[in-house]
């Protein structure tokens, strides 16, 4: 019995065919003989058409699942298509605003780095200096949090920047991308004016929230809605498919004005959680950093063991910040004798701020200056919202 | 309609495609029961909107276009049996093993050559019933046998879809349901044949055992053509036995579309593609859809008067297909010149509606009354499909109604609607393990033994072969039930109780099993039987029913309580004969307390009656 189709790849010692009737089947490569090579058929793209007349939008792409492929060599999807193939594939966005598109980078948002942050925030800066009323930056969602914190730092900006990506890969119908993108363009030419995350703010798709950068936090691994501001409501939501945009009272609105980039920053610096009988050989590892944030237990605390580590550690001139693994609430090392030990050494305590936001701030305050005391006033001082003064009544 | 066709000499070819749930303990994709719940049930409730996207040949599929003009919210339900993968938010758990050797042992059957690599893919579905916007399916195997002479080309594992309970509401419930698709090659020539084929392939898939039974666990799509016709295919046929029905009606469709296409090339006729507005031609109507409507629109049909209104199946004229095109854009539905006057449009109404449009009376005119975009889509469906009575039948996907007719549903789908599921690793399905799999018993060949062995009744051998009961069946047999019995209780007993309104279902096997066992060892009467399940069914356990449902009434017992009753009353017998049946039956049955069956008593009560006013004779 004989089957024709068409061979998509070989993999693991299989040939993968897809049949006429359209399945794909793995068979051993000496059951096949080959009749022809087809001629590959070139896409037939559309022409992106934009009205110039609406608001000018960046999109800056970094890859991730807002626009993403299937690979055919391992099966896998992946981040394949510039920011040009987004307008192909959502039309509605040509109705918000005209874009220009800008890619930094195609790399899985798990491959992303500090040098490619900088690279981003020049890019973002670039594109608001060049007229931009806005701008969207496209990105996977794994890292997307820490990507946002580090631009919010390094970048003040008087526009809204926007960073959105997907939890479901683009190439299904169900996928979360088309909502995330037209809302994404939505918040970004409105009166919003500082870094944000948005996203699905609940499982169905009637909204989406857009949450402070430096207060957003993924929270789930899989679903749409994946993204919480913590501690603090959403700065503002689009309804969906109105697109309507509300912004809460704390939001910061757009501003005329210049945008402002501070872009050094010192990479030497790590994030060490803290579990119960962890050796103090651990943080001593991290000899050499620069800044050390700890999100410790409780209110703060590391076991008594790892005091003298610490305290070497600050001595070499390295600034040690406190935050907590419980994600909600606010470190206070004055109410226990180990919190008091931690303080009296110079740790410092890093109030409500999310762990991996203290990671990124510290990363950009150090690369600000190299004074400990002052690196220690900017990391307890609110900058860009990452602070809140009162805590919130919930989780 | 006549039923004798020579379907040899109309070239009919018909293929049937069967979707089968699996009973597995889990789902293809989840770790989620494969349960079926009530949708008043549900926990939870989401709402998404589902697009096309470019598949990977890089076009939209037809289908899933024409689904994507009603940019639609569907909403869905959820249950404390239903997880995040039902909800799309979470990508699958791998192949369940339990459903893939499932439907492997199918394969095997069919005499099927399995595929050495099984890659999962995403076929497209857009039309809400899959929350991802695809079905997931694998093909398993290729190339079996059924029947004399016909080619089962493909078996497929896939994930069942959500079941509809609303408008554009749907239950997650049934989505993720292993499945096992088979199709046969277009190789059945006669609606018998294919009511056999079906009939076949079902009974191999029960044989497995490894199946869900109940309506709605197996379906039927077939797929038909006549020569000069067009391939249709009809979706959802549930019961088998209408299968040939089905059959033969789009036989019957198919050829008076074809007559209609002769006709109509014969008059010359065709479809003028203006759409007229006549909304102020009907403001003074006296119909109250078309004065309610916000626009009513017309469309000319020249040459095609009094053929719009012919009937070409069972209660299904052409203009029925124009207006199920024509609900795809959301109206209601259409009215045409052929049925009108009628429906509170006068005869003064239609003439100027043919004087608006310079028709004349070959002509036929449809009218769409409803919101005006809504109205002009409407329109442009009609004039499409209108416009394709002169080449004869269309290639359609339709769905079954009621009496075995069919309605236009949608385009049949093109090749280009599957990709790779990439979140599901291919798996390789070696000789060795294909080998290792044990073909079950075929039904049919355990009927055959159930009568040649048990001596059971053919016909009787074949019901509890081919029932849902069987493992009880076998199991009451092994532990020593008279084979009639066991049959007898099984099919004939709980049947009747079910049709009384009696929950059979919540009587457990095992519970089914002693009250049988009871009954063979002569604990109770057989005629109690029905009476003691009646009591099983509330729920009491079988040793207190037994004893509550009075003490075993044996035949003889009864026959000694009838005398007895006679004897008592002689007088008021012999004074009425056997007109007093009625009333000492009353009270022969107070007395056994139900606990025998009324028509033994009253054929027992009959020759005793005999006997007494023989023997009281002189
Ligand atoms: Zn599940």
């Amino acid at each position: 019995m004989e089957l024709t189709g068409t061979c998509i790849t070989e993999r693991d010692g299989m040939i993968v065919i897809k049949l006429d009737n359209g399945y794909n089947i793995g068979v051993d490569p000496s059951a096949c003989r080959w009749l022809e090579r087809p001629e590959a058929a070139a896409p037939r793209l559309a022409e992106v058409l934009q009205d110039p007349a609406l608001p000018g939008i960046a999109i800056i792409s970094t890859g991730g699942t807002i626009a993403s492929r299937i690979d055919y060599r391992t099966g896998a999807v992946t981040s394949q298509f510039n920011a040009d193939d987004i307008l192909r594939a959502i039309p509605r966005l040509a109705a918000i605003a005209h874009y220009r598109t800008h890619q930094v980078c195609n790399i899985l948002s798990e491959n992303m780095n500090p040098s490619i942050w900088q690279e981003l925030a020049h890019g973002v800066y670039d594109a608001i200096k060049n007229g931009a009323e806005g701008v969207i930056v496209t990105h996977g969602t794994d890292t997307m949090a820490y990507s946002a914190a580090a631009i919010s730092f390094m970048l003040d900006t008087p526009v809204p920047v926007i960073f959105v990506g997907s939890q479901r890969s683009a190439d299904r119908p169900s996928s979360d991308n088309v909502m995330n993108a037209l809302s994404s363009a939505a918040a970004a030419t409105s009166p919003l004016g500082e870094v944000a995350v948005v996203m699905h703010g609940s499982p169905s798709d009637d909204w989406c929230a857009i949450h402070r950068a430096v207060r957003v936090r993924k929270m789930h691994t899989s679903r749409r809605d994946a993204f919480q501001s913590m501690g603090m409501p959403p700065i503002g939501r689009v309804g969906y498919p109105d697109l309507d945009v509300s912004l809460d009272m704390e939001a910061r609105l757009r501003r005329t004005g210049e945008p402002l980039l501070q872009d050094r920053i010192e990479e030497r610096c790590a994030l060490l959680q803290f579990y119960p009988g962890m050796p103090p050989s651990l943080p001593d590892a991290f000899d050499g950093c620069r800044g050390l944030v700890i999100a410790g237990t409780g209110l703060g605390h590391v076991s008594t063991t790892w005091t003298p580590v610490l305290r070497g550690m600050i001595e070499d001139g390295a600034t040690v910040v406190m935050t907590s693994q419980c994600m909600h609430g606010r470190v206070c090392d004055r109410v226990y004798d180990t919190g008091r030990d931690l303080l009296k050494i110079g740790v410092v305590e890093g109030e409500d701020m999310l762990p991996e936001v203290a990671l990124v701030k510290l990363m950009w305050v150090l690369g600000q200056t190299r004074d400990q005391e002052e690196a220690a006033a900017m990391m307890r001082a609110d900058l860009r919202g990452e602070i809140r003064r009162c805590s919130a009544h919930g989780l | 309609m006549d039923y004798d066709m020579d379907y040899e000499a109309l070239g009919l070819k018909a293929g049937i495609e069967i979707h089968q749930q699996l009973d597995t303990r889990e789902k293809l994709f989840c770790k989620c029961p494969t349960l079926l719940r009530d949708f008043d049930e549900h926990t939870g409730e989401f709402q998404r909107y589902l697009r096309a996207t470019e598949s990977e040949m890089g076009e939209i599929d037809r289908a899933a276009q024409e689904e994507m003009w009603q940019m639609r919210r569907f909403r869905y339900y959820t249950y404390d049996t239903t997880c995040l993968v039902e909800n799309d938010d979470e990508p699958p758990a791998p192949m369940n093993r339990e459903a893939l050797d499932a439907a492997l042992t199918v394969a095997k059957m069919l005499g099927m050559t399995p595929i050495r690599q099984v890659h999962m893919m995403r076929k497209l579905v857009i039309d809400g019933s899959n929350t991802s916007g695809f079905q997931r399916t694998a093909l398993i195997a290729i190339n079996g046998q059924v029947m004399e002479g016909c080619r089962i080309d493909t078996l497929c594992l896939e994930e069942e879809a959500a079941q509809r309970a609303g408008d554009s509401a749907f239950s997650l419930d049934r989505l993720g349901i292993p499945l096992v698709e088979i199709t046969t090659a277009p190789c059945m020539h006669t609606p018998a044949e294919v009511q056999q084929a079906a009939e076949h392939i079902g009974m191999i898939l029960r044989s497995t055992r490894s199946v869900k039974r109940g309506l709605g666990t197996i379906r039927q799509d077939v797929n038909i053509s006549i020569r000069g016709g067009a391939r249709v295919e009809i979706k959802g046929v549930q019961e088998l036995n209408l299968i040939a029905e089905v059959v033969r009606r789009e036989v019957i469709r198919q050829q008076h579309l074809l007559t209609i296409r002769d006709e109509l090339n014969t008059r010359n006729a065709s479809v003028d593609e203006t759409v007229h507005d006549v909304t102020s031609l009907f403001s003074g109507t006296g119909s109250a859809i078309l004065k309610r409507a916000p626009a009513v629109l017309a469309v000319r049909l020249r040459g095609y008067g009094g053929l719009v209104g012919r009937e070409i199946q069972p209660r299904r004229r052409l203009g029925s297909e124009y207006a199920d095109y024509a609900r795809k854009c959301g109206v209601g539905g259409i009215f045409h010149t052929d049925e009108l006057p009628a429906y509170g449009i006068t005869a003064d109404e239609v003439r100027s509606l043919f004087e608006h449009l310079q028709a004349d009376d070959g002509d036929c005119i449809v009218i769409i009354a409803a919101g005006r975009e809504k109205a002009e889509c409407a329109a442009r469906q009609v004039i499409s499909r209108a416009a394709y009575a002169l080449e004869g039948v269309p290639e359609e996907t339709r769905r079954m109604l009621e009496d075995g007719s069919t309605a236009y549903m949608r385009p049949l789908p093109g090749a280009a609607r599957m990709y790779p599921e990439t979140d599901v690793l291919p798996v390789i399905i070696d000789t060795e393990h294909w080998e290792s799999l044990v073909v079950p018993e075929l039904l049919s060949g355990k009927a055959e033994q159930f009568a040649d062995r048990l001596g059971l009744d053919p016909s009787l051998a074949r019901q509890v072969a081919f029932s849902e009961r069987l493992m009880i069946f076998e199991c009451a047999v092994d532990a020593g039930v008279k084979p009639n019995l066991a049959a007898r209780t099984l099919l004939g007993t709980l049947t009747e109780l079910r049709r009384d309104g009696v929950q059979v279902e919540n009587i457990a096997d095992d519970a089914l099993l002693q009250v049988m066992l009871a009954a063979e060892g002569g604990r109770v009467a057989k005629e109690a039987l029905p009476e003691l399940l009646r009591v099983v069914a509330t729920g009491v356990p079988v040793e207190d029913a037994v004893s509550q449902t009075a003490t075993a009434v044996t035949t003889d017992d009864l026959r000694a309580m009838v005398r007895h009753v006679l004897e008592d009353r002689a007088d008021f017998i012999r004074g009425r004969g056997m007109a007093a049946l009625g009333a000492i039956m009353g009270v022969i049955m107070k007395e056994v307390r139900g606990s025998v069956d009324g028509e033994v008593v009253s054929s027992v009560l009959r020759e005793e009656m005999r006997s007494f006013l023989e023997e009281e004779k002189p």
